[in-house]
């Protein structure tokens, strides 16, 4: 296993030069842009067979991978921010078509006034479309989660897409060492794709996308439900299958000294790295505190979420994002989570990092804090000048 | 008939898709998909990278062609882009526009394709305004200037001509675009047994002349190369208004001028049509 020293967009692009899929649909926006050009540079040096195709915009990139995945290519796209929202009305159509297409999300703010850096607010508006989600805590994960991703989404119990997320500069932007997998190795993995019903197959012909009456639309709502209600299972296997082969383990939730922990903070993305850091320093103060890395948000980890938080004295609950008029979109699917739980802990949202606000190792531990001084209000909103 | 090679089909929303896909039945003997409103263009583009990259590692070996419809709101609007970016790129597919000058499939709304005087359900004929204040863009000349391999326009009335046009865009080697007149009885508020000649009188009116361009030469076809040879005669444009409750309004003496100056449009864009198609 070679070690190396790449970004985390890099990483994405590297892992599919391994796989080398059918077809790559691309769209430059920041901070995703890194990797199809660096996808491109893979293309034109022949060190792939992917058919690339830069569209003219993400709406049209996301049709053709929806065009491509139909006819029975193994397809993927990267977007962000502004280019995922642009997406919106195709995310729900891939999804209902049932066709794993892997989306690498370098998750961006959404305009306005325009930024271009991290928040999560881009892949929380996506949340009902029927993709599955998985955040990426760093480089490695997300180069790690760019491989699963074709697996998880191309299992037979889901055909489902797959967004694979990892925080805009961030982890998009931050050199890190990260070991990788020889290409035989990923290729053995992810193994051959084998579509179903492919549009190609022109002596069967099928139909794709018909207009769908009430009389059925319900229906077919009702068999996405029921794939999503598999997809937690098939990440599991996936991902100790994974470890297998490249001796690094992912569960659907990370704990981190939480077993014992009276106080508990839980994030998705990079800040769950961090806050492992600040569960170290404040351990050796003395603290019983630990924190929750959300790796899969879709489908919603609910039970699992429950078991590892009944009983704690208080949680926090990190949102890098924020659902006007209500709260963070994490908080309200956690706390329904710990409704039926007979020892529940007081549950808190803090809102943190929109449009690219640093979060500190002091803020955090601020959070642990407040946690144990019973000080945080029901929202609180982290590091913003009120 | 105008390819024996496998076709696969790819639809935007409208009529076309609407009417032969209710579920769980479908009218297609054919691969056939529909995506979106917007991007029948992206999608069967999408549909033919497959094919590339499959044929390329050798896991299909059949030559296949691809074509997308979509409605003239689909095309000439909503989904100009995605056309445009489609062609630009130079993927090999046939796009056919079924043009009945209006969104049909939500009612009778204006397009880009609506012509000048047209009532429609968002630009209704009233007191004070004819119907619609614009002349349609010309959408198959500013296809023409991506400088793809072959366009035309095309009428259902002379289906030999329309075959002849999509046999040659099935085999030019890059993207074809086929304009085709698609009277909507519904729409254009007309019997619909008279669908064919209504077609008819489009080309003999010259509003919808029948045209092709194959690489960088113009080139006029039937009925309306009959007209500019001086063999059949062009027919006025009242012929066509009268033909159709849409443009009833037209015919009364207050709105003359309207049709005065729809006249003197028409006869220019035919000039300036016969003059690119005599270079
Ligand atoms: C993004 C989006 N906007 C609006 C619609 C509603 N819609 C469906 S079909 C249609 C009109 C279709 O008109 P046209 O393309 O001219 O085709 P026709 O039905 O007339 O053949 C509209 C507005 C839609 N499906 N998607
Ligand atoms: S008659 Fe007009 S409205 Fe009816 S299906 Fe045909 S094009 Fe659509």
């Amino acid at each position: 296993m070679q070690t190396v020293a790449m970004n985390g967009d890099q990483a994405i692009a590297y892992a599919w030069k391994q796989i080398n899929p059918d077809v790559v649909a691309a769209y430059p926006i920041t901070p995703q842009t890194i990797i199809v050009e660096a996808f491109s540079e893979y293309v034109a040096d022949g060190l792939v067979d992917t058919e690339f195709v830069c569209a003219e915009s993400e709406h049209s990139a996301l049709s053709l991978c929806i065009g491509a995945a139909a006819a029975g290519a193994r397809t993927c796209t990267a977007t962000a921010s502004a280019g995922l929202a642009f997406m919106w009305e195709m995310l729900y159509i891939a999804a209902s078509m049932r066709l794993p297409i892997v989306m690498a999300v370098a998750n961006r703010a959404l305009s306005g006034p325009i930024n271009i850096h991290c928040d999560h607010s881009d892949a929380m508006g996506a949340r009902d479309s029927g993709w599955l989600q998985m955040f990426s805590e760093n480089a490695q994960e997300a180069y790690d989660n760019s491989i699963m991703a074709f697996k998880i989404a191309e299992h037979l119990d889901l055909r489902l897409p797959v967004m694979t997320n990892l925080d805009g500069f961030v982890t998009t932007h931050s050199l890190e060492n990260l070991k990788l997998l020889e290409d035989e190795v990923v290729k053995g993995f992810v193994g051959e794709y084998k579509p179903i019903k492919p549009l190609l197959d022109y002596r069967n012909p099928v139909t794709y996308g018909p207009f769908d009456p009430p009389d059925f639309y319900f229906e077919h709502k009702y068999q996405q439900v029921a794939a999503m209600g598999r997809a937690l299972k098939v990440i599991k296997q996936v991902s100790e299958d994974y470890a297998k082969t490249s001796g690094r383990y992912y569960d659907i939730l990370e704990p981190y000294h939480v077993d014992d922990a009276d106080f508990v903070v839980m994030a998705a993305g990079s800040t769950a790295g961090t806050l492992k850091g600040v569960v170290d320093e404040l351990r050796a103060e003395g603290m019983k505190v630990g924190s929750l890395k959300l790796r899969v948000f879709r489908p919603f980890p609910a039970n699992e979420i429950a078991k590892m938080l009944e009983g704690k004295k208080a949680v926090a609950i990190l949102d890098r994002a924020v659902s006007f008029g209500a709260a963070g979109p994490i908080f309200p699917e956690v706390r329904s989570a710990l409704y039926d739980s007979r020892d529940k802990p007081k549950l808190v949202n803090y809102i943190y990092g929109l449009g690219g606000r640093d979060v500190s190792m002091d803020e955090l531990k601020s959070v642990y804090k407040a946690l144990a001084k019973n000080q945080a209000e029901l929202i609180n909103y982290l590091g913003v000048r009120i | 008939m105008a390819t024996d090679k496998p076709v696969i089909v790819g639809n935007a929303t409208g009529c076309l898709e609407v009417s032969t896909t209710v579920y769980p039945y479908t009218a297609w003997a054919v691969p056939w998909i529909h995506s979106a409103f917007e991007n029948a263009a992206a999608t069967i583009t999408g549909v033919e990278s497959a094919y590339r990259a499959l044929r390329r590692k050798g896991i299909i070996k059949d030559e296949i062609r691809f074509a997308a419809f979509g409605g003239d709101g689909g095309t000439y609007d909503i989904g100009f882009q995605s056309l445009s970016g489609a062609i630009e790129r130079g993927h090999q597919f046939v796009y056919v526009c079924l043009n009945n000058e209006a969104y049909m499939n939500t009612g009778i709304q204006r397009s880009g394709a609506t012509w000048k005087g047209a009532s429609t359900t968002t630009c209704p004929a009233g007191e004070c305004i004819p119907g619609k204040k614009e002349y349609p863009k010309d959408l198959t000349k500013i296809i023409i200037a991506h400088e793809l391999p072959y366009a035309a326009q095309a009428s259902p009335h002379n289906w030999k001509d329309l075959i002849d046009k999509a046999s040659k865009a099935f085999e030019i080697g890059g993207p074809a675009f086929i304009n085709v007149v698609a009277p909507c009885p519904r729409g254009w508020r007309f019997d619909s047994a008279q669908t064919i000649q209504i077609a008819r009188l489009a080309v003999e009116t010259c509003i919808w002349p029948l045209y092709e361009y194959e690489r960088g030469k113009w080139r006029l076809t039937g009925d309306s190369k009959r007209i500019a040879e001086g063999k059949k005669e062009k027919l006025p444009i009242t012929d066509w208004l009268k033909s159709q409750g849409r443009f009833r309004h037209l015919l009364s003496d207050k709105w003359k001028h309207i049709v005065d100056e729809i006249q003197a449009e028409v006869d220019r864009k035919w000039e300036e049509l016969r003059r690119l198609c005599a270079e």
